[in-house]
């Protein structure tokens, strides 16, 4: 995790330094490397040995384990979410 | 919709490549996608960098966001205990222990392990990864459907780094500090609720 935070402190100090200059396919970029970042993730877990055997006895019960706990959280931010904007009276 | 489905193809192409072990060795791609993740982590921060505008908007955020967290424990832990009804041979504190993972598959697959054997460290393992793979490939329609703070939330323990470069592109540049708050809050709460509800 420190190395995490540390790889975005570069990235935030190499930014405020070339604030003058506008970057317009930064996002662009941005997009591109998370395609790869999940085929890479995809290539991870096709490979996992204890992934692809463990789908078969115990995929139901992690399935089912994530899709409520997924489904629990979506629900508490939604209710945040819309509590903030009822705040504020209107959207955002 | 569109940015979904493509995500979710990259997603199985890898994993069918994979499978059928189309690359080289899994030491050398374990590189690859950490190296790929340092990128898009140092993009993030020199997008945030770059902008002169989001330190002022920094400032300006609700401070409610900073309940975000609080609300991901609370809704995964309250969702992870309805599915004890639903799996008679589970404890509730086992479900619990599972759901606490909050997508930080490798830690809280090792720990369940420990505690509570390798058949429920696996279902660790998959949930929380399945998780993780629900935030990267959901982002986008979350956010449509249920705001900006939905897959935020889904995204659990690794909305500071493995998750990051998509809810920065899903949910906007002003969320980013959202999410590296509630990243590093869950993050750590991680081990300490794994452990509590292993040793319940």
């Amino acid at each position: 995790m420190l190395q995490i935070i540390l790889i975005m402190a570069a990235g935030i100090a190499a930014g405020w330094l070339l604030r003058r200059r506008t970057f317009k396919w930064l996002d662009t970029l941005l997009i591109v490397l998370v395609w790869a970042l999940l085929f890479f993730l995809g290539v991870e877990a096709g490979e996992n040995p204890a992934v692809i055997e463990g789908l078969k006895d115990l995929g139901l019960e992690a399935l089912l384990l994530s899709i409520a706990g997924t489904a629990g959280s979506i629900a508490a931010a939604w209710a945040l979410w819309r509590y903030i904007n009822h705040r504020k009276g209107g959207k955002q | 919709m569109k940015g979904s489905l493509i995500i979710v193809g990259f997603f199985i192409a890898g994993i069918v490549v994979g499978v059928l072990h189309l690359l080289p060795s899994i030491e050398s791609l374990g590189n690859v996608s950490y190296i790929t993740l340092c990128a898009l982590i140092f993009l993030v921060g020199f997008m945030i960098g770059n902008d002169d505008e989001i330190f002022k908007k920094f400032k300006r955020l609700n401070r409610l966001y900073m309940l975000l967290p609080l609300m991901t424990i609370v809704g995964t832990l309250a969702g992870c205990a309805i599915t004890t009804l639903l799996l008679p041979h589970r404890s509730l504190s086992e479900c619990l222990a599972v759901g606490s993972g909050m997508g930080y598959y490798s830690l809280s697959s090792v720990l369940i392990t420990q505690y509570k054997g390798a058949a429920l460290g696996t279902v660790a393992l998959l949930a929380n990864i399945v998780r993780e793979v629900i935030t990267l490939l959901g982002a986008p329609l979350m956010v449509r459907w249920f705001g900006p703070l939905a897959p935020i939330s889904v995204g659990g323990a690794t909305t500071m780094d493995t998750t990051l470069p998509i809810l920065t592109s899903a949910c906007g540049k002003d969320f980013v500090i959202v999410s590296i708050f509630h990243g590093f809050i869950v993050d750590f709460s991680v081990p300490l609720l794994v452990t509590f509800f292993c040793e319940l």
